[in-house]
C-alpha cells in the first residue's frame, strides 16, 4: 500500500501552498467547521502502529473498499461520487479486480447483484438521481440476500437539484426508497476517516448480514480533504460471507442467515426475487411461504439493531437540551455544544454513524434527560421525525433545517437555537 | 434418423409454467437437445440469467442447474457481472421481446457493444404475454393488442439486425417452426464466444393471437409459414415488400476480443505500470 501524501504535507506547508484571500486555507476550512479542530481528543486512538493519510472523503471510501477486499465495482459517473469509480478504476486492476462503467445506474446495481453471486465483494457509488434509479435493485439484492453496498453522496434534490451542493435530503429515501417490506442498514460518516471505516464496516454488514448496505455520505465529507489515521490495513477486521457445506441445498431460509454459495461451483442455486422458499423455488401465492421470508429478511436486521446501530454520544445523561445530527452537519456540533456549555447551557449530543436501523434507545435515553432536543439537518425535517418518534414525546423535538447551496448549518446557528430553546424551557 | 432423446436430466421435476400451444416449450425442448447433442450431461458448466416475462422461466426455475431470476429487463447487466467474475462459466440468457429489447434494450445494445461473452435467446412472441397481451417494441404494425385495440400504430424493432449493428459476433434468426435450425444454430452459438444474439419468433396463442385474429396456436404457426422468408430472399424484396414478412437464417458470424479478454489486458496493463511507479 503506498500513501498517496502522508502527513509529509505539515499544516505550514499546506498554508503556503494555497493561499486564499489573504488569509490561509486551513483557517477558512475552519471557519467553515470543515476541520473538527481542537476536537480530535473526543476521538478514540486507534492502537497500534498508525499511518496517517491524507485523502478526499472519495478516496477514502475507494481506499477502503480496495482494504477490505472488494473486486467488482460497476457505476455510472454523477456528480459528487465520480472519484470512487475513478480511483476505483485506477487502483481495481492493479489488484486483478475489476472497474466496469455500465450504461446507467439500473445496470450498475445489477452487475454489483450478478458479481456478488458469482462470489465477489462488490460495490457501486452513486448520489440522488442514481439512488433513485438503483431503488428497484436494492430491493432485489435484498430479497435476493445478495451481500453488497452502495454508496450514496447525497447532493441538494430533489431532481437534479443543486448538483454539486451538499444536501441531506436522502435519508428516507435510503430507508423506504425500494418498495415493499424492506429493512435497510445505512450508515452515514462524518469525516474521511468515517469514509474509510464505515465502508469497511459496510462491506462487513453486507457480508454477515447477506443483505445491501448502504453508505449514505455528503458532498461535503465526499469532497472534503483531511486527515485519516488508520491502522495496519492487515489487522482491519474482515468479514466474509458463510459458504455452505457440501451437500446443502437451503440457501434462502432455515437459518436466519442461510449460507451463500456462489454460481459455477455446482449448487443449482437458484435466485429470484419472486417470493420463494427456502430452497429458492418461486412459490407466489403462498401466503405462508410469503410471511415466513419477507419476515425473516426484515427480523434478520431488526433482531440485530443494537448490534448494527453506532453513535458517538456526549453528555446525553446528563444535559438540559440535546443535539441529534449525522454526516457534515454533525461536524458543526462540537464546537456548539462546547459554546453553550459555556454560556451555562448543559448540552450534550448523539452523533449518529447509523441512520438505519434507527438507534431508538440511545435516542430514548437522550430524551429522557434532555427537555429538548434540536436536529439540525440540510433537509427540510427527516431523521427529526425519527427522533420525535424514538423520544416519544419525553422531550420537545426541534428541527433546525437548512437547504441551498451547498450551505451548512455553523456552530453559531445550533448555539442561536440552544440558546433560544433553553430560555423557552425557563 | 432422430436420435432418443430426453430433456428430462437437464430439468427440475416442476409443472411448466406455460400455457397450451406456447412456443416456450419447444425453444427449452430445442435448447436442451442442443447441449445434448454437445455432449453436456448436465448444466453445470452453464449460469443463466432471466428477466421477467413468460420466456424468462424457461431456465428458472426449471433448468437443473444455477440460475438467476432477475428483475425486468436487467437479466443481462446482471450476466455481466457473473461473466465478469467467473469467466470460467457460459452464460446464457432467456428473455422475451419486452424483456430484452423493451425494457432492457439499453443493456442488449451496450453489451453487444462491449462484446460480452454470453448467448441471449430472446424468444419473441410480439406481445407483453404475462401481463396481459399489451403492445410490444415488437408488435406487427396494425396488430391489435390489449393496448392497441385500434391495431397497433407503431413499427416494429427488428431486434436482429440490430445485434449485427451494436457489434455482435452471432445473430441468429428462427421461428418455433425451423425447430432444426434453430438447434443448429443454438450448437454453433455455444461453441463460439462473444455476443450472440437468437432470436426465436414463436406462438403466444392466449394473449397475441385472440386478440390478433388467430384461432388456436396450429393457425399462428401457419401464418408464420407463409411468411417466413430467408436472408437472400429478403435481399431481393423492397422494404415494403418486408413490411409483416419474418426474415430468418443467420445474419452475421465473426470474431473479436470479448469483453473478458479485452479487460484481461486492461488488467495486465495495470499491473505492468503499477510495478513500474
Amino acid at each position: 500500500m503506498r500513501v498517496v501524501t502522508k502527513s509529509l504535507i505539515t499544516k505550514q506547508l499546506f498554508n503556503e501552498l494555497f493561499r486564499f484571500k489573504g488569509q490561509n486555507l486551513l483557517a477558512q476550512i475552519s471557519r467553515l467547521n470543515l476541520v473538527p479542530a481542537r476536537k480530535t481528543s473526543l476521538r478514540k486512538k486507534p492502537k497500534g502502529s498508525t499511518t496517517t493519510y491524507f485523502w478526499q472523503g472519495n478516496e477514502a471510501c475507494a481506499e477502503a473498499a480496495l482494504a477490505v477486499g472488494c473486486r467488482f465495482f460497476a457505476g455510472y459517473p454523477i456528480t459528487p461520487s465520480s472519484e470512487i469509480a475513478e480511483h476505483l478504476s485506477k487502483k481495481l486492476p492493479q489488484k486483478g479486480g475489476i472497474a466496469i462503467q455500465m450504461e446507467d445506474e439500473l445496470a450498475s446495481i445489477a452487475a454489483v447483484v450478478g458479481a456478488s453471486w458469482a462470489g465477489a465483494k462488490s460495490m457501486t457509488a452513486t448520489s440522488g438521481p442514481g439512488f433513485s434509479l438503483m431503488q428497484e435493485g436494492i430491493g432485489y439484492a435484498f430479497m435476493t440476500e445478495t451481500p453488497c453496498v452502495v454508496v450514496s453522496v447525497q447532493r441538494a434534490g430533489p431532481s437534479t437539484g443543486q448538483a454539486t451542493k451538499c444536501g441531506q435530503g436522502d435519508v428516507m429515501q435510503s430507508r423506504w426508497g425500494t418498495h415493499g417490506d424492506f429493512s435497510a442498514i445505512v450508515l452515514s460518516p462524518n469525516s474521511v476517516e468515517e469514509m474509510f471505516k464505515l465502508t469497511v464496516r459496510a462491506f462487513n454488514l453486507a457480508e454477515k448480514f447477506r443483505t445491501p448496505v448502504t453508505l449514505l455520505a455528503d458532498e461535503v465529507i465526499a469532497h472534503m480533504r483531511e486527515r485519516a489515521t488508520l491502522p495496519p490495513f492487515e489487522t482491519l477486521e474482515i468479514i466474509d460471507r458463510k459458504k455452505p457445506q457440501k451437500g446443502e441445498k437451503a440457501f434462502f431460509g432455515l437459518k436466519e442467515i442461510p449460507p451463500m454459495p456462489s454460481v459455477g461451483d455446482g449448487y443449482n442455486v437458484v435466485v429470484t426475487g419472486s417470493t420463494h422458499d427456502e430452497y429458492g423455488i418461486r412459490a407466489t401465492a403462498d401466503p405462508q411461504i410469503h410471511r415466513q421470508l419477507v419476515e425473516r429478511l426484515n427480523s434478520k436486521i431488526q433482531n440485530h439493531a443494537d448490534e448494527i446501530t453506532d453513535c458517538e454520544s456526549y453528555k446525553i445523561d446528563d444535559c438540559e437540551i440535546g443535539i441529534v445530527a449525522f454526516g457534515c452537519t454533525s461536524r458543526a456540533i462540537y464546537e456548539a455544544a462546547e459554546v453553550a456549555q459555556k454560556k451555562g447551557i448543559k448540552t450534550g449530543y448523539l452523533r449518529l454513524r447509523t441512520l438505519w436501523p434507527f438507534p431508538d434507545s440511545a435516542v430514548r435515553k437522550l430524551a429522557k434527560r434532555a427537555k429538548a432536543i434540536i436536529v439540525p439537518e440540510m433537509n427540510l425535517g427527516q431523521i427529526s421525525h425519527e427522533v420525535e418518534r424514538a423520544a416519544c414525546g419525553n422531550a420537545r423535538v426541534i428541527g433546525l433545517n437548512k437547504i441551498g447551496g451547498g450551505e451548512l448549518v455553523s456552530p453559531e446557528e445550533i448555539v442561536d437555537k440552544i440558546v433560544k430553546v433553553s430560555k423557552e424551557n425557563g | 434418423m432422430v436420435e432418443p432423446f430426453s430433456a428430462q436430466k437437464y430439468l427440475r421435476d416442476i409443472k411448466p409454467p406455460f400455457c397450451a400451444g406456447c412456443g416456450g416449450y419447444a425453444v427449452s425442448n430445442t435448447f436442451l437437445r442442443a447441449v445434448h447433442e454437445l455432449g453436456h450431461e448436465n448444466l453445470r458448466r452453464f449460469v443463466f440469467t432471466s428477466g421477467i416475462g413468460c420466456s424468462s422461466w424457461i431456465p428458472s426455475p426449471h433448468f437443473l442447474a444455477d440460475s438467476v431470476h432477475t428483475l425486468h429487463g436487467r437479466s443481462i447487466p446482471v450476466a455481466t457481472g457473473i461473466k465478469l467474475m467467473r469467466p470460467d462459466v457460459d452464460l446464457v440468457v432467456f428473455g422475451g421481446d419486452g424483456d430484452i429489447v423493451g425494457i432492457g434494450l439499453s443493456h442488449f445494445i451496450h453489451a453487444a457493444r462491449r462484446n460480452l461473452d454470453v448467448l441471449v435467446i430472446m424468444i419473441n412472441n410480439m406481445v407483453y404475454g404475462m401481463t396481459g397481451g399489451q403492445v410490444a417494441p415488437t408488435t406487427p404494425y396494425r396488430t391489435k393488442t390489449a393496448t392497441t385495440p385500434y391495431g397497433s400504430f407503431e413499427y416494429p424493432l427488428d431486434a436482429a439486425r440490430l445485434a449485427v449493428t451494436a457489434g455482435a459476433c452471432y445473430v441468429a434468426r428462427w421461428t418455433t417452426l425451423t425447430l432444426n435450425e434453430l438447434k443448429e444454430s443454438i450448437k454453433t452459438a455455444l461453441k463460439m464466444r462473444g455476443f450472440r444474439f437468437i432470436e426465436v419468433v414463436s406462438q403466444c396463442p392466449t394473449a397475441f393471437g385472440r386478440r390478433a385474429g388467430f384461432e388456436d396456436s396450429a393457425e399462428m404457426l401457419k401464418w408464420f409459414r407463409t411468411n417466413t422468408i430467408t436472408l437472400n430472399q429478403a435481399g431481393r424484396m423492397s422494404e415494403e415488400e418486408l413490411t409483416s414478412k419474418i426474415v430468418v437464417g443467420e445474419f452475421i458470424k465473426r470474431s473479436k476480443p470479448t469483453l473478458n479478454e479485452t479487460l484481461q489486458k486492461s488488467i495486465e496493463e495495470a499491473r505492468r505500470q503499477d510495478a513500474e511507479d
